[in-house]
């Protein structure tokens, strides 16, 4: 998919100037700037400042009602629609229809999210991936094992029998 | 990993000696008095093995689940603690954990909840600091690891038994079993559906259930329920979120006589448990009687699921 590769593109660009997209600095008070109309464009995002938009079909999880990182509600409605805006289309629907249109990361999709952690919204979600700001935990949350273990599930046997 | 006890619950036991749980819910009342929930707890407990204390179902409010849990394990009833992440962070809800813990619960289910705009009050701030994954992830990691989220220590054993909630009857459909092997990689140890009325779309879950091979990794609990009458199942099919009714069983209600639409609802509920039992990976029951208590004995007894261990209280 077209915007995986502009992930990648984006990703290899930027990470030559980690040393000068620092937090806080003016610098990131730009790329604050970029991401607002760039990815607000074309997102609709909402700055939670730890993207994982390539995690989620590139789409914004952060545009569902209740913040789910990690799968739909149990509410969404017969016809793909929302339980809480029943006249916008579940942001789950589309993130499951974005992972399998997605043949690079869409099996990320079965991560294990964690919590957003709240003090990062309307940062630079780029500085803080380039700095490993996003994923920083206490604890551990899900090993690398883990999350290799349940990736091929996402495009697995769901079919044969 | 599903056989190895993790608590002392006593579903959890049931469930790893292979007996056909029935779970039901308690249907949370609108006062102060306790006898309120000892007079539901007692009926249910003859037949259950595992009463849900709900937290304010349909976002409306009633008395909270911690209470009931409360009430609950002070006669010794076996309680599922049922947490949504609409009302509370993730401060109140570690801390939650303890204290229902140390009062007894050892049944936790986890769940994101109905938004606000469902219930009573719909001018309420919704929280979903978590959602449900995080929630079951974290209350595993307070009980494996015994610490919180911050890394703190937790100074004492948390022996629980985790469950979440499937519901495997809204779109996207295929998305559901996928859905469930990330509830079981959080720390998902049963699960309790959301109600079944479509027996070809549960059976099409289960197969895919099955392929992924999670009906050896978690615990499977059908949601089922009678229907009151037609009227009622109308407002449950468009007003509560998430449920849904096939056109069949509605036309079926809708043509018997109106005093006789309870009988026919709870005719229904005792189908589809039959042949939800049939189907392989099916555990148990989850039994939710919205204001008719009364009825979960008689589907019980009249679906051949007698005799039950009834719980003992002290
Ligand atoms: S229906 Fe979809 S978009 Fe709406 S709250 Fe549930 S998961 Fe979020």
């Amino acid at each position: 998919m077209l915007l995986e590769w502009i992930y990648d593109l984006t990703y290899a660009l930027l990470k030559p100037f980690k040393r000068f997209l620092k937090p806080d600095s003016f610098a990131e008070k730009a790329m604050i700037s970029i991401e607002k109309v760039g990815k607000g464009v074309v997102f609709d995002c909402q700055m939670c400042g730890q993207c994982i938009l390539h995690s989620t079909g590139m789409v914004c999880s952060m545009n569902c009602p209740k913040n789910l990182r990690n799968g739909p509600c149990g509410g969404v409605r017969l016809n793909g629609h929302c339980e809480v805006k029943p006249e916008q289309a579940c942001v789950w629907v589309k993130i499951y229809e974005g992972s399998i249109a997605s043949p690079k990361y869409g099996g990320e999709i079965m991560w294990l999210q964690p919590p957003v952690n709240r003090t990062l919204q309307d940062t630079s979600s780029w500085v803080n991936l380039l700095h490993g700001i996003d994923q920083k935990m206490k604890t551990v949350w899900q090993t690398q094992e883990d999350k290799d273990a349940l990736e091929p599930l996402f495009r697995g046997s769901n079919e044969k029998e | 990993m599903k056989k190895n006890k993790s608590s002392m619950s006593q579903l959890e036991e049931v469930l790893i000696s292979g007996r056909f749980a029935i779970t039901s819910e308690l249907n949370p009342p609108d006062s102060a008095d306790a006898e309120d929930v000892n007079r539901a707890a007692m009926i249910l407990a003859g037949f259950c093995d595992g009463i849900n204390a709900v937290d304010a179902s349909g976002a409306n409010c009633h008395m909270s689940s911690m209470s009931i849990c409360a009430l609950l394990t002070r006669v010794g009833y076996e309680p599922v603690y049922q947490i949504s992440c609409r009302d509370r962070n993730r401060i109140a809800i570690q801390g939650d954990i303890l204290g229902a813990a140390a009062m007894g619960v050892r049944n936790l289910l986890c769940i994101t909840g109905d938004d606000v705009s469902a219930g009573d009050q719909p001018g309420a701030k919704p929280v979903f600091d978590f959602d449900s994954i995080q929630l079951l992830r974290t209350a595993r990691m307070m009980r494996d690891e015994r610490v919180f989220l911050s890394g703190r220590k937790i100074t004492s054993e948390l022996p629980l038994f985790l469950g979440a909630a499937a519901n495997p009857f809204v779109p996207p459909y295929d998305w559901r079993p996928k859905r469930l092997a990330k509830k079981i990689a959080a720390g998902a140890q049963f699960i309790q559906t959301q109600y079944c009325f479509d027996i070809p779309r549960f059976k099409e879950y289960m197969r895919q259930v099955r392929n992924m091979g999670l009906h050896e990794q978690v615990y499977i609990l059908v949601g089922v329920g009678p229907l009151r009458s037609y009227g009622a199942a109308n407002f449950m099919r468009t007003k509560v979120p998430g449920i849904t009714i096939p056109d069949e069983i509605m036309d079926r209600l809708k043509k018997t006589p109106k005093e006789r639409q309870q009988e026919e609802g709870k005719n229904i509920c005792i189908e589809i448990l039959q042949q939800v039992r049939e189907i392989e990976g099916v555990a148990g029951v989850h039994i939710m009687a919205y204001r008719q208590e009364e009825l979960v004995a008689e589907i019980v007894q009249e679906a051949g699921l007698l005799p039950r261990i009834a719980q003992q209280p002290f």
